[in-house]
């Protein structure tokens, strides 16, 4: 994924969504989003950051704060969170950061931006109950290693249980990959 | 104390870390934790958290309903799926509309989530059930010739809000564990941070990156191995290491063991029997300093 992102242009009137922040209030994770006056430790803290000139969980926060919807969700950095929850641990004013990311990220996928590894990964799961294509070979394979027989899913059990969630909707659909 | 678990083992374990599971199932026997298999199985969530949360909850709520079922707690071998079900088990307790919500898709497979099971990492009940004293009783080769460097990862220590387990800023349980078994557990710069796997699939860059400076960080410290306790740090720094050698030019040869193997060898178990040679890196000049040590 390319990591070349603008995030200091200037700000358009137009690109704001005032009524955004009060969408994220109401979702579970991004409650405390309002907390956050910017003191950066969440950067400073987080590994990602280290190792990638464009992904700054402060600033997509304040992205979102400030109601920049498109921006933020059409933004590719927002998939390199590594969910190490250092900055939720750590951020003085109790913002749950990694959550938010992820509140984003889920309004993204349901706007059908979906990193293909996750599609993937979600139709493993609803065929097999596992999130990788495990091979028969290393299924037999585990009775000459002394290992008990790998328990199965149950893929119609499970399709029942997951029908009707957008997410699974979209990938049905084979939606824009991001 | 109960000593009978339903045994969680996750995807990325039967996938490619069976060293792992090998070696688990091997100590815990000796140590008389009685493992029953899940009779029905589907992934944690957590994977699919970052694109449907519901999804996440849905998938999580379905497996502690299964425990329920066969009224027993799990033990898990990979942090992110002990993470994942502890979490979702306290958010369920605790929020009924959410509780609620989530029981009437379960519905769906005859399925009902009561709250009524415990959710457990294989660090937590070596230290809780088993206990460190009845480890170093267990200890017939104590391994005091090796000096190693851990490394948990992040999902058995944060958020902490819902894990509590460790300390997370200053993490002793993986580090007591060895010290139990004779090693020594050298301190290094970063031991609590992230492998970098979460970021393998969006850029391969930033994963290898991190890996790389762990084990940096690691060698600086001379350690003889590293050791963990999940399958996705495994695969980091044992699987990768080879690749993280060759494009940036780096020189390790650092054998990357997980916890139970070293306990088993400390147990007296054969490495043979205990896969070693499942390992990508070469450990047999761990098996080589253990063996000559005996003599």
């Amino acid at each position: 994924m390319a990591e070349t992102e603008k995030t200091k242009d200037v700000i358009k009137a137009s690109e704001i969504d005032s009524k955004f922040k009060y969408e994220l209030l109401k979702m579970p994770g991004s409650e405390k989003i309002l907390r956050c006056f910017q003191c950066g430790t969440c950067t400073s803290d987080c590994p990602v950051a280290r190792f990638s000139d464009a992904y700054r969980p402060r600033t997509i926060i304040r992205m979102a704060q400030l109601g920049l919807r498109d921006r933020v969700l059409n933004s590719e950095t927002l998939w390199l969170c590594a969910a190490c929850f250092t900055c939720t641990d750590r951020c003085p004013q109790g913002v749950e950061v990694a959550s938010v990311i992820r509140v984003l990220r889920n309004l993204a996928a349901e706007k059908g931006i979906i990193p293909a590894i996750f599609k993937e990964q979600a139709n493993s799961i609803l065929n097999s109950g596992y999130a990788y294509n495990i091979p028969e070979l290393k299924i037999k394979k585990r009775e000459s290693q002394g290992l008990p027989p790998l328990p199965r899913g149950n893929s119609e059990s499970l399709r029942k249980t997951l029908q009707g969630i957008k997410f699974f909707d979209n990938i049905k659909k084979g939606s824009s990959t991001a | 104390m109960s000593s009978k678990y339903l045994i969680f083992l996750g995807c990325a374990i039967p996938y490619r870390v069976s060293a792992y599971e090998i070696s688990a199932r091997k100590v815990l026997a000796k140590l008389g934790i009685e493992l029953v298999e899940m009779p029905e199985f589907n992934c944690c969530g957590l994977p699919l958290d970052p694109v449907s949360h519901e999804a996440m909850l849905i998938l999580a709520a379905r497996n502690l309903a299964i425990a329920e079922q066969q009224g027993l707690n799990i033990l898990t071998l990979c942090p992110g799926c002990a993470g994942t079900l502890k979490k979702v088990n306290a958010l369920l307790k605790k929020d009924k509309a959410l509780k609620d919500q989530i029981n009437s898709r379960l519905k769906e497979a005859d399925l009902e989530f009561k709250g009524t099971v415990e959710v457990k990492h294989i660090l937590q009940v070596l230290m809780e059930d088993v206990g460190v004293e009845k480890i170093k009783k267990a200890v017939v080769k104590p391994l005091t010739m090796l000096k190693v460097a851990e490394h948990v990862g992040c999902h058995l220590l944060r958020p902490k809000e819902y894990i509590g387990f460790d300390n997370p800023e200053d993490p002793h349980v993986l580090k007591t564990l060895i010290e139990a078994i004779g090693a020594t557990s050298l301190d290094y710069i970063g031991e609590t941070e992230c492998c970098g796997a979460p970021s393998v699939g969006v850029s391969d860059k930033v994963a290898l990156e991190l890996a790389r400076e762990k084990l940096n960080h690691v060698k600086k410290a001379s350690a003889q191995a590293l050791v963990t306790i999940c399958p996705f740090c495994h695969i980091m720094f044992d699987t990768n290491e080879l690749r993280i050698e060759r494009m940036f030019n780096e020189t390790y040869g650092i054998p990357v063991l997980h916890y139970p193997q070293l306990l088993g060898l400390a147990m007296g178990i054969p490495a043979e029997e205990l896969a070693f040679n499942e390992l990508r890196v070469d450990a047999s000049k761990i098996l080589k300093a253990v063996n000559e040590d005996a003599k």
